[in-house]
């Protein structure tokens, strides 16, 4: 009945927009050691929820055809069972845990002979600021890759914890400021991917989803040419306007970036940014995001 | 003068937490007014405030333990139904309002409901198991109580007076930072679990104490009932856990109070090991909780199915297996914050070894059922229901264990419903089975039985309606603590969600209704014999309620089990064993001071929280004068008279003897 039950949750999750269905190398291998885990412990979860309904059933006080056996309290043969098999089979689990561990490290590049996208994030509050170091533009809350090619995110944070995560295209990882986390991912082919923080960040955090595009590479470079055409430039000033709490902020895009805004917000040179700046009571007794 | 304190602190235009405050003042009230009125404030302070008695200070952690277990769970009617409208919508709760919520509700839940649940039945609990009168330090113990109170009663007031934390319930930095929440809500969170914290160390130290050396003559280690030895274990994660938790929280406290950078952004602050430090303490919490909780299904399989607990020193092996490891799994929290797959690998292991232990467990109730003869009463349900709903929560535990699996799941609704998985399943389950077992012990009377399966088939049923939708929108990807969504797929499981969480509403109003119904007719669900569900361990050997020193004569112990020894060499010799020779028992007097302290705790708290310096000084200076008031005093002791003890002994006697000729002498002898 467990079994049942696991095999129809797994199903239906797999069904649409989950993280058990899969649109990239690095999800489809996570999902695949999720499967793993949950088929290896179904051999020992299964026939244990069968045996405990059956005992439980069978030695009822109604039931005159049970054996009552009150002098059976100990018995070596099944300690050394119920002692071995799980162990053994946690074992064979460590296995598919060490190994997964170093195959699936996010900071690992993705085996592939494409160069990679470069993309650096930045955590706000309370929204994602995508810059694209090479092409020198920048999104927000909107990221657009081409299909098939790695991306390599470098991903800091402007003020608290966040966590970049696109469901379908695999691991998440945090964003903290004065550190640099990364993360390669991959889309197989073209679509558009909810993404959203998983930390919570504060008052704004709900608002932080975006959507992932991920377009063929004319298409991306169509993109490209379309932003550099339009929308702000950002320069540190700009920074640090676009840093204040704000929350539920549209998309848009910037033509173009200063180099070296994300080395400067990653290394502190451009200080954390700030928190609320009112309140009901003042900020020191309940406080607001401003903006 | 009143520090931050003023009239803005009051939150005058948001109607739901003022009226909320409202209704409950109002409660408050009616129910001081008619305490007074009745003339019963001397029997509360006598019996009850100042008691010492661990089977009061027990049945005041249950009660505190069951009233905020009911306050978390409004907080999570809140949260249910504004994400079931929150969908391409604001909802009714605003951020700053629901962000209180979760973290209030969580705070709550694990501090204030779980933790004074599981204490208070240890408490009620241990020493009658052990065979002795109190516990090692009564007063002590008082103390601890009345500081949870406090913790409890400080995170209640923030309900009116300014906010609670916006942090979730661990506060992580920066965020818990004064930058980002310079308002009072991370104040009242810090400074309420400091002082329960306290509470709750010194109740550590107390059990520990009183286990490893307090027990009744001939009680050796291995003949303690497994409840003790989970005490035990839980015990001494508390004495190796909670300081930790307290320093964590000291450090953040002298960031946000004087300057100090342990966990800001800026000059060289590390929220990571914020988070580390925090999460040591944190996962030795888990098992701070469900390692008793084992401990009251171990108890409860083996008395219902008439056999003694199969596997025992397994058992007991298993509890320590998992006290020892359950110290070396933190990581696991946060396989997502960037360590290396090493680092991953060894935790993910480490975690999933934990299942061994639990895994053994399992097992060996299992096989304390086969060949037992199964009574279907509601404390059994309770247990039958964990084993099926613990397996489960297990598996999706391992699950999350695996790092790279980890990394699709951490902070989801999966990983939600999983840890609500072996909350519930475990931990609520056990206080349930815990609460109607022991229930005739603590007042004389059985819970009653309709009531009681009608409780466990809504709270089962809720349960399962509740988070499986939530397993399930965890895996579509969808996040906790998400104040409003738009993404289509999670709209259904949410609602569905929803629906469980009506369902568990149900669940506990047939809870109130069992105790309601029970206490009314207490007369027909009397037990006179003390010993209602034929238990083996030497709480039923004295009566319901037990005396003020537990028992007559310590138990002389001389095996497992040592109450079903006594019962079948009274059963073969158609009689009681001889009349004891009753001597007067000295036992601790009740003292105001946990009750006194904890009061200018809170005072002190409170303006801690509030800035308001000069009553800080004084209820520090208060709560020190106190102490040693309490250190100066005389008289510890009184003593109860061998009349006294004789005459409730006898009365014992009788209800058993009686027992002994209705079930015994009758029928042919065995």
């Amino acid at each position: 009945m467990a079994a049942s039950g696991a095999v129809a949750l797994l199903a239906l999750a797999a069904c649409s927009g989950g993280v058990l269905d899969p649109q990239g190398p690095v999800s489809a291998a996570n999902s695949q050691i999720l499967l793993n885990a949950v088929e290896i412990m179904l051999v020992i979860v299964v026939p244990t929820i069968i045996a405990a309904f059956a005992f439980a059933w069978w030695f009822r006080a109604s039931n005159t055809r049970a054996q009552y056996r009150p002098g059976f309290v100990y018995s070596g043969e099944i300690e050394l069972l119920v002692w071995s098999i799980p162990l053994l089979v946690i074992l064979f689990l460590s296995g598919v845990i060490w190994i997964g561990s170093h195959q699936l490290d996010p900071f690992e590049p993705l085996d592939s002979k494409a160069k990679p996208t470069e993309v650096q994030v930045v955590a706000l509050d309370w929204k994602w600021l995508f810059i694209y170091p090479n092409e020198g533009v920048a999104s927000v809350n909107e990221l657009v890759v081409p299909a098939g090619v790695p991306v390599h995110f470098s991903i800091t944070s402007a003020s608290v914890m966040n966590m970049f995560f696109v469901p379908q295209l695999g691991s998440m990882i945090a964003a903290m400021n004065g550190m640099v986390t990364q993360l390669s991912l991959k889309a197989d082919n073209p679509g558009e991917f909810h993404g959203l923080s998983t930390q919570y960040s504060g008052d704004g955090f709900a608002g932080m989803q975006f959507t992932l595009r991920a377009v063929p590479q004319d298409a991306f470079a169509q993109w490209l040419t379309q932003v550099r055409s339009t929308g702000p430039a950002l320069d540190r000033a700009g920074y640090t306007t676009l840093a204040r709490q704000s929350q539920n902020v549209t998309p848009f895009t910037y033509r173009t970036v200063d180099a070296g805004l994300f080395d400067a917000v990653a290394r502190q040179e451009i200080p954390p940014a700030p928190g609320p700046e009112q309140g009901r009571g003042g900020p020191a007794i309940h406080p607001k995001p401003g903006g | 003068m009143l520090g931050k304190l003023s009239w803005d602190a009051i939150p005058w235009d948001q109607p739901i937490p003022l009226i909320a405050g409202a209704v409950v003042l109002a409660i408050v009230l009616a129910v001081l007014a008619w305490v007074v009125i009745k003339g019963h404030v001397p029997y509360l302070w006598h019996e009850w405030i100042t008691s010492v008695d661990h089977k009061r200070i027990g049945v005041m952690y249950m009660l505190l333990g069951l009233v905020m277990l009911v306050r978390g769970f409004i907080d999570a009617l809140m949260m249910r139904s504004q994400q079931a409208v929150a969908f391409h919508a604001a909802g009714y709760l605003p951020p700053e309002h629901f962000d209180q919520v979760f973290s209030a509700h969580g705070t709550i839940m694990i501090f204030f409901a779980a933790m004074p649940l599981v204490i208070g039945l240890m408490n009620f609990v241990v020493p009658l198991q052990l065979g002795v009168r109190d516990v090692a330090f009564p007063t002590l113990n008082s103390t601890s109580f009345w500081l949870t109170a406090t913790g409890a009663l400080l995170v209640n007031i923030s309900l009116v007076i300014g906010e609670f934390a916006r942090t979730g319930w661990l506060a992580y930095p920066p965020l818990s930072e004064t930058t980002y929440l310079p308002g009072v809500g991370v104040d009242y969170y810090l400074w309420s679990l400091l002082i329960s914290g306290v509470g709750t160390l010194m109740t550590g130290i107390n059990f520990v104490t009183t286990i490893l050396k307090i027990r009744a003559p001939g009680m050796s280690y291995l003949r303690m009932p497994v409840f003790c030895w989970t005490a035990l274990a839980s015990n001494l994660l508390i004495v190796a856990a909670f300081p930790i938790l307290t320093a964590t929280l000291v450090m953040l406290t002298l960031d946000r109070y004087l300057g100090f950078h342990f966990f800001t952004n800026e000059a060289g602050g590390n929220i990571m090991m914020f988070i580390n430090l925090i999460w040591a303490w944190g996962h030795p919490e888990v098992y701070i909780l469900v390692l008793p909780a084992f401990g009251v299904f171990s108890e409860v399989i083996s008395t219902f199915s008439g056999k003694p607990l199969f596997g025992y020193r397994s058992m007991v092996a298993a509890t320590l297996f998992i006290c020892i490891v359950s110290y070396m799994v933190w990581l696991h929290h946060f396989f997502t914050m960037g360590a290396g797959g090493s680092v991953n690998a060894v935790f993910g292991i480490s975690t999933s070894i934990i299942a061994v232990g639990t895994g053994v467990k399992i097992y060996n109730w299992m096989f304390t059922m086969y060949g037992g003869q199964i009574r279907y009463t509601t404390p059994m349900i309770w247990s039958v229901g964990f084993i099926f709903t613990f397996i489960i929560g297990g598996m999706t535990g391992v699950m999350l264990a695996v790092p790279p699996a980890d990394f699709q799941l951490h902070n989801s609704l999966f990983l939600v419903a999983h840890f609500h998985n072996v909350i519930i399943g475990g931990v609520v389950f056990a206080v349930m089975a815990g609460l109607t077992y022991w229930f005739p012990k603590a007042f004389g009377f059985r819970l009653h039985e309709g009531w009681g399966q009608a409780t466990f088939w809504l709270n089962f049923v809720g349960f399962y309606v509740t988070f499986m939708p939530l397993y399930i929108v965890g895996l579509l990807g969808m996040t906790r603590r998400l104040q409003h969504y738009d993404v289509a797929i999670w709209r259904p499981w949410v609602l569905a969600a929803g629906v469980g969480v009506v369902i568990l509403c149900f669940g506990a109003v047939a809870q109130v209704a069992q105790l309601v119904v029970s206490i009314r007719r207490r007369h027909e669900l009397r037990d006179e014999t003390g010993d209602p569900w034929n238990g083996r361990s030497l709480e039923w050997s004295t009566a319901s309620p037990p005396p003020a020193f537990n028992f007559a004569v310590l138990p002389n112990v001389s095996g497992e089990e040592p109450y079903w020894q006594i019962k079948r060499r009274a059963i073969q010799t158609q009689q009681l064993a001889a009349e004891p020779d009753y001597r007067p028992i000295e036992m601790p007097r009740n003292s105001p001071t946990g009750f006194i302290s904890a009061f200018f705790a809170t005072i002190t708290g409170f303006a801690l929280i509030w800035h308001i310096w000069w009553m800080v000084g004084v209820g520090i200076a208060a709560a020190y004068a106190v102490f040693v008031w309490f250190a100066w005093r005389d008289v510890e002791e009184y003593v109860i008279p061998a009349e006294e003890v004789a005459r409730a002994d006898r009365e014992r006697r009788r209800a058993r003897d009686a027992w002994l000729e209705a079930n015994v002498r009758t029928s042919a002898p065995a």
